[in-house]
């Protein structure tokens, strides 16, 4: 497993991104600074417009800061994508509909030039994985959403890389699917050991899933505050159990979360009286 | 771990839609097509319809049967122009999208040009490309068809290597993907069921551009040809006779072509 020492994963230092010119422009993001260690869990957080997907955009090299620096394990995000060091999964599946679930999750490793024995064996580890074996040979229009979006979280880990950049990946799914996912999500991370960056709206999501969440305010996007969820006492996102969701201390870190949100700041002592 | 969706189906085989056609929409259009022939035997019986204002169903049969022979080497005439004619105009659009896909100004280019071609009747040509290239040869009557068809099949594949999806464009940017990669992998299999829709609406056009031009001149020997020649001394059922063979052979074209559509888009479903 990856150490928590060393490089950071992503390192934003000073990002601004602004859209359009003149009178029409928009401010995304203004000064961000954030810091992701290797193995870390961190997830955005907050309202639409405030330019969490922005971010992790930047990030992914799918666009560029107006100003700023973003490294990607100690590299320039550019340099990141062409090693490809991340690997990605957005709202949508996005999954290539005219090939098979094997063919879409091996589509990386054969851009990349692997060997077919090679991405063969790792295809059968890998929809193992996410428990799709029995689906290999189907086609994407043949799955339900949360099966889709599986297959995608697949694709993403091909190349198993140390950082996941994931953007509302169970934002389409309901309710009860999206549990089971996250489940999913955790156990997946504690066996790969890959740092997350993970685009939500959902604060139990965020808190369930994460070692810290940052929640970010609109107008002009920036970083309203940071909760660590390990300091409420919960296990560190690896070791989490969906035991998890019943634990005070998550109840305590969405509460935490929520008034960041709503731009009230409450004292962390007034954050636990609600509790008690 | 995973818990398995019971209502996705486990069936892989490839399947084309119409296996989910009903008998109803089957029968019904041939029961109306039945009727439609019975009454126009007994309309012209009873009217005393003479043949070279329309002869009956009855007569234009005997001349089907009588002339078989005859018909099926016309349709292989016509057909084979139109075939080729077919090919050499889809290969044409394909190539033509595919540049106007890349290069915004070969677009814009094009776009008149297009335009104008969509609205001229190239069979309207035939004559001048008999002066051109010699009523002998059947290379006017391909050129037509030809002309015909490129432009649906251009119109189509330009709109398909439109319908690239944004998430599909940025995964292959994350993927640090290059064009050739990003054109073999996404934009050519998204294009695909277009370039066959075209080819489909085309392909009928194909058989009627290439029989209307042998009403122009050129080589006998097709079905056109034979449609004239009938018509001229006067032998109605046998110039319907013909028409028959002509029908027949513009909806094989269309069901071949109908059925390469649906085995090439028979995953592009929306939400894929």
């Amino acid at each position: 497993m990856n150490g928590r020492t060393g490089e950071p994963a992503i390192s934003v230092t000073g990002v601004d991104r602004v859209f359009g010119k003149g009178r029409k422009q928009v401010v995304a993001l203004q000064s961000v600074e954030l810091t992701v260690a290797a193995g870390e869990f961190v997830s955005l957080i907050g309202p639409s417009g405030c330019g969490k997907s922005t971010l992790l955009r930047l990030v992914a090299d799918l666009d560029s800061p107006t100003a700023g620096e973003i490294a990607v394990f100690g590299k320039g995000a550019r340099q990141a994508r062409l090693d490809q060091d991340y690997g990605i999964a957005f709202q949508q599946a996005g999954l290539l509909p005219w090939r098979t679930v094997a063919g879409n999750v091996e589509l990386p490793l054969k851009l990349h030039g692997a060997a077919a024995q090679l991405r063969k064996a790792r295809v059968a580890e890998l929809l193992e994985l996410v428990g799709l074996t029995d689906f290999a040979k189907n086609h994407p229009d043949q799955l339900s959403g949360g099966m889709q979006q599986r297959v995608a979280i697949a694709r993403a880990l091909a190349e198993s890389p140390r950082l996941l950049l994931m953007d509302e990946p169970f934002g389409a799914l309901d309710e009860i699917t999206r549990e089971r996912m996250q489940n999913e999500l955790v156990r997946i991370c504690a066996e790969t050991g890959a740092a997350v960056l993970f685009v939500t709206h959902s604060i139990p999501e965020a808190v369930f899933l994460s070692d810290r969440v940052v929640v970010m305010s609109p107008r002009p996007g920036r970083i309203a505050g940071v909760v660590d969820v390990r300091a409420d006492g919960l296990a560190g996102a690896h070791d989490r159990t969906e035991r998890a969701r019943d634990e005070e201390g998550f109840f305590h870190a969405v509460a935490e979360v929520r008034s960041l949100l709503h731009g009230t700041p409450v004292p962390a002592v007034a954050a636990e009286g609600l509790e008690k | 771990m995973a818990v398995v969706d019971s209502t996705v189906t486990r069936d892989t085989r490839a399947r084309l839609p119409i296996a989910e056609v009903r008998w109803s929409t089957v029968v019904a259009p041939l029961v109306l097509g039945a009727l439609v022939v019975l009454a126009w035997e007994l309309f012209v019986e009873l009217a005393e319809i003479e043949p070279f204002i329309l002869p009956a169903p009855s007569a234009i049969w005997e001349q089907v049967t009588a002339n078989t022979a005859n018909i099926v080497d016309g349709a292989t005439v016509t057909g084979r122009n139109a075939l080729i004619g077919m090919l050499t105009g889809a290969v044409i659009g394909v190539l033509g999208a595919a540049l106007a896909g890349s290069f915004r100004f070969v677009d814009q280019m094009a776009a008149p040009v297009v335009a104008a071609l969509a609205v001229i009747p190239i069979v309207a040509l035939a004559p001048v490309l008999y002066s051109m290239f010699g009523a002998a040869v059947n290379t006017g009557r391909i050129i037509v068809a030809a002309v015909s068809v490129a432009v649906p099949v251009y119109l189509n594949t330009l709109r398909g290597i439109r319908q690239v999806k944004t998430v599909h464009r940025e995964l292959m940017t994350a993927y640090a993907a290059s064009p050739i990669q990003m054109i073999r992998a996404v934009t050519l299999p998204t294009a695909t069921p277009y370039v066959f829709t075209g080819l489909r609406v085309a392909s009928s056009l194909a058989v009627i551009a290439a029989l209307i031009a042998e009403y122009f001149g050129g080589p006998i020997g097709g079905l056109g040809k034979s449609i004239t020649s009938s018509a001229a001394s006067s032998n109605y059922p046998l110039a319907w006779a013909y028409v028959t063979g002509a029908i027949v052979l513009g909806l094989l074209f269309y069901i071949v072509t109908l059925l390469v559509e649906l085995w090439f888009s028979r995953h592009h479903k929306p939400g894929g």
